[in-house]
């Protein structure tokens, strides 16, 4: 009874306290069902992992209010700019192919721009994988589905520093996939009288946000040069590669670089 | 809804998921190094930045690379706040105000 005073200041709730009583209680027996330890430890992750994006709410809210304005602006109904969040959930995409069919641009013209935006997944992917490869395949789905770019920033923040967990990335995805989905509702109800968002500044949100995912992750200086490498390249794809080519081309150049960097160091 | 509407959001949430879903599924029985996880560190990085470094630049779809881009004035100091604060409420409130004010003055 010992332990008392401290879950009353603990936030989970009362199932998960009960459990860790009992773990504390009857100690690690042979007896005691390794099955209990490994779920009470993932539900820790999985909260944790609910916990890790709230910081960075206000940004996704915001960005998500801004696209379901743009949405119903470009002609899309409620329902149609609420079924893409929940089916793409890709806020970048989502943004950039309401704006071109706002601008008149045609069903392939926006696939393949899709696409174009979202080829920095397959760095995002290739970089998960190895912490994915004992999932089972309805979990390496799920997951892949909810894997937004804050999802992977956070989680690779966080596993480089713990043991990788699949019900904390669970808990990210699901927590922004909630708000994102929610805040695009609100904007496409607003759509109609809301004017446009980019001139109330709401598009500085996505910028904004991936500035606060990206500041804590520069470390040392190799961390830097890949950022400025990555910056510098970028901007010089923006004018010179079509599309949105320049995400794909800056990142693997970027990446590249850091491979050499860290090799070199090593040598001496 | 109509259904070309329906064929397009489906076809995006189609292409979205392959890029996210594919390297996960394939690559899924690499080897995890030490020295992997150090290189793995700089994708986020290089991603990060480059969404960022365009949307501060070429906010409008055109380069502008000015102090009357307000765009990217706001980044500048919503990195200067990130570095103190890591706070994002701050880096939000302080851009849209830059912006917003810099677009009072300027016009």
């Amino acid at each position: 009874m010992a332990v008392a005073p401290n879950f009353a200041d603990n936030l989970s709730c009362c199932s998960d306290q009960s459990l860790v009583v009992q773990n504390e209680f009857y100690g690690k027996t042979e007896d005691d069902p390794v099955t209990l330890m490994v779920n009470e430890h993932d539900r820790e992750q999985f909260i944790a992992g609910l916990k890790a994006p709230l910081p960075l709410a206000l940004g996704v809210i915001s960005f998500g209010m801004a696209y379901g304005i743009l949405a119903v602006q470009a002609g899309l109904s409620f329902l149609e700019s609420t079924f893409m969040s929940l089916t793409v959930f890709a806020g970048a995409a989502q943004f950039v192919a309401t704006g071109m069919l706002m601008s008149g641009a045609g069903a392939l013209q926006v696939l393949f721009t899709a696409f174009m935006i979202n080829s920095r997944h397959f760095l995002m992917g290739a970089s998960l994988a190895p912490f994915a490869q004992n999932w089972k395949l309805r979990w390496k789905i799920f997951l892949s589905f909810l894997l937004a770019d804050e999802t992977y920033a956070l989680a690779m923040t966080r596993f480089s520093k713990n043991a990788p967990s699949m019900y904390y990335q669970l808990g990210v995805g699901l927590n922004l996939y909630i708000i994102w989905v929610f805040s695009s509702m609100v904007g496409s109800a607003l759509g109609p009288v809301a004017g446009n968002p980019r001139a109330w500044g709401l598009d500085f949100a996505l910028p904004a946000t991936f500035i606060v995912l990206v500041v804590p992750m520069l470390r040392n200086w190799q961390d830097v040069a890949v950022s400025l490498t990555a910056g510098v390249l970028s901007a010089i794809g923006l004018v010179w590669l079509p599309g949105k080519w320049y995400v794909t081309f800056a990142s693997v150049l970027a990446v590249a670089l850091g491979c050499v960097l860290v090799k070199l160091c090593r040598r001496k | 809804m109509p259904a070309e509407v329906i064929a397009l959001i489906l076809g995006m949430a189609g292409i979205t998921f392959l890029t996210r879903f594919l390297f996960i599924a394939v690559l899924g029985r690499v080897r995890i190094s030490e020295k992997t996880i150090t290189l793995m560190q700089f994708v986020p990085i290089a991603v990060l930045t480059s969404l960022i470094i365009p949307a501060l630049l070429a906010p409008q779809g055109r380069v502008d690379v000015s102090f009357k881009n307000e765009y990217l004035m706001a980044g500048i100091f919503a990195t200067a706040v990130t570095c103190r604060t890591k706070s994002l409420v701050l880096a939000i409130v302080i851009g849209i105000a830059t912006i917003l004010s810099m677009r009072l003055l300027i016009a």
